[in-house]
């Protein structure tokens, strides 16, 4: 499937869904992840199959993302997307359980996703189900001392059905991550945590599929795909600048950016 | 309680086999048994709240009916924005079971104290808060616990409480009070372990010709508005008792509905004042200094009752 077209259609959302609210940046930079996901890799026919395979957006202030995704997918009606933040509707500014079909787990507060995705894939083996469990976190969110709690205790579950995905693109809300943790020893710490772990760019589609189809990289233990990406990947003029994670798009720049996604293909 | 608690888990977990239960690294003496007899449905997480609390939520979202045990403090505050957020925002019907209510855990000191949990647990929207009133209630709301479609918390003991009941036939809903004794003039509204603190207390003043009521308010939210509204019209003092501090506990509960519902009843409030114990000391010797013993708690209520404001006297 051509996901390369997938995902910038879905930018190309996210560009006109941004002339409010924040978190522009987060979003464009996990398109390709989502993308790969649920166009390549994911099984799941419907998002009430009880056979599927889950999905947990743990860095939540990328939402409108994970939003796009299932609209493209078709799990959500497009004309849902234009109620993004608006009052009333359900589209918050963090996913919430049930507030849009495909959503499983309200989060937005970080450092909660990969404990919720363990109790899923403890589950799901238990049960005898062959489903996978992914769940996406910020390279600022691995601060959190309850992702470590969780890498201890996936680890020693041995849940090889649990696929943690780090979207590692350096910056955080008031920072470069580089500057609060060490991000070249990412692989090192979660190997050291017993945990599989690999390296690849987070905006290349081949290499994600077979990174996330390899899973587990080692028998019987979980596994973390590190995927080094660009904040607001595809808006040069706003890429890799941590000002992404707050700002709008500005009016005057929609059709600019929109033109710029048609062309870089 | 611990033994109401497990032995009836055990029970349940016969019939049902999506009863799961977690530790948090507690549970010698008590939990060995379900751990030996469901082994695929125990897990000790380790000393790891906030991961166990997130565990939990993963497997309620897989149709898993899971119990949570560890010490109050570590079960509810130490965790206490995954159990807000993973817990309450996702309306999860996960139970928190915390032991070592109030000063249960004297001589521990107050890491180990638990004189808040009521407050913050009952501040969560979707929360329900249950602190059974000795080893019979315990095994009830256990067993209630199941019919939840939303997160609650179970405040127990530890061992060898007394029970105010003649027999397990009780009536028991989740909030729904029980009138431990039928009175008029002076109402003693207690919760959790000060339940049998409040009969006795009874006890005394019946020897001096008064005729007190004895509430057991097992479940704090949702509180029994009704039962309260009926025992201000017979009792217009109102007593409440608790092992935990006098801010946001059952006294503030009941204060609430005191004004919201318009009820005309004084309250006097025993409890723990906003402090943490000055002092190492056993339940009882901490007790003592907060004034909560029965002969403590009956002096103050005779004190009240001869006040002129309050006529209670049959």
């Amino acid at each position: 499937m051509n996901t390369a077209e997938i995902s910038r259609e879905i930018r190309q959302r996210l560009v006109r869904m941004h002339q409010t609210g924040s978190h522009f940046g987060s979003a464009m930079s996990i398109v390709d992840i989502l993308t790969v996901l649920y166009f390549r890799v994911m099984n799941i026919a419907s998002p009430d199959d009880p056979g599927r395979d889950r999905f947990i957006l743990s860095k939540g202030h990328a939402t409108s993302a994970w939003y796009t995704t299932l609209a493209r997918k078709g799990f959500v009606d497009e004309k849902v997307l234009d109620t993004y933040l608006k009052d009333g509707g359900q589209l918050y500014g963090h996913p919430v359980r049930g507030g849009v079909p495909g959503v499983e787990a309200s989060t937005g507060s970080l450092g909660h996703g990969i404990n919720i995705a363990s109790g899923i894939a403890l589950a799901g083996k238990n049960d005898g189900r062959d489903y996978r469990v992914y769940v996406l976190m910020g390279d600022g969110e691995i601060q959190e001392g309850s992702v470590w709690e969780g890498a201890i205790l996936a680890a020693r579950l041995k849940l090889d059905n649990l696929v943690a995905i780090v979207d590692a693109n350096n910056l955080q809300g008031f920072d470069r991550v580089e500057k609060i943790q060490p991000i070249r020893t990412f692989r090192k710490k979660w190997e050291a945590f017993e945990w599989g772990a690999r390296e690849v760019d987070g905006h290349d589609h081949d290499q994600l599929e077979r990174a996330l189809r390899e899973a587990p990289f080692v028998p019987g233990a979980p596994s973390v795909v590190i995927a080094r990406t660009t904040k607001c990947k595809g808006v040069k003029e706003m890429e890799d600048c941590f000002e992404s994670h707050y700002l709008s798009v500005p009016k005057d720049k929609v059709e600019c950016y929109c033109r710029e996604l048609e062309e870089e293909q | 309680m611990r033994q109401a608690f497990i032995n009836t888990l055990m029970e349940l977990a016969e019939e049902d086999d999506s009863i799961y239960l977690l530790t948090g690294d507690a549970g010698f003496t008590i939990l060995e048994r379900f751990r030996d007899r469901f082994p695929g449905r125990y897990y000790n997480v380790g000393i790891a709240e906030a991961a166990m609390i997130g565990l939990a939520a993963g497997l309620a979202m897989s149709g898993k009916t899971v119990f949570v045990y560890s010490i109050v403090p570590f079960v509810t505050m130490r965790c206490f924005e995954q159990v807000r957020v993973d817990l309450c925002y996702q309306k999860l019907p996960v139970k928190l079971v915390g032991v070592g209510q109030g000063v249960t855990y004297g001589t521990a000191g107050a890491t180990h104290h638990a004189i808040e949990d009521i407050a913050v647990m009952r501040a969560l929207p979707n929360m329900t808060v249950i602190c059974p009133g000795g080893p019979i209630e315990t095994k009830k709301a256990v067993a209630a616990s199941l019919d939840l479609t939303g997160p609650c918390y179970i405040r127990l003991g530890k061992s060898g409480e007394p029970t105010v009941h003649k027999s397990e036939d009780i009536s028991f809903a989740i909030g729904r009070g029980i009138r431990v004794r039928e009175g008029v003039g002076v109402a003693l509204v207690a919760t959790s372990n000060m339940v049998p603190t409040a009969v006795a207390a009874a006890d005394l003043l019946e020897k001096e010709g008064w005729k007190p009521e004895v509430i057991s308010m097992h479940t704090v939210k949702p509180i029994d508005r009704e039962l309260l509204a009926a025992t201000a019209g017979r009792c217009p003092l109102i007593a409440t008792l608790e092992e935990h501090n006098l801010i946001g506990g059952l006294g503030s509960a009941v204060a609430e509905v005191i004004l919201a519902d318009d009820l005309h009843a004084r309250l006097i409030t025993f409890g723990i004042p906003d402090q943490y114990a000055p002092v190492a000391g056993s339940q009882e010797y901490l007790r003592d200094l907060f004034g909560l013993l029965p002969e403590q708690v009956a002096e103050v209520i005779r004190d009240k009752l001869k006040e002129k404001i309050v006529s209670g006297k049959p």
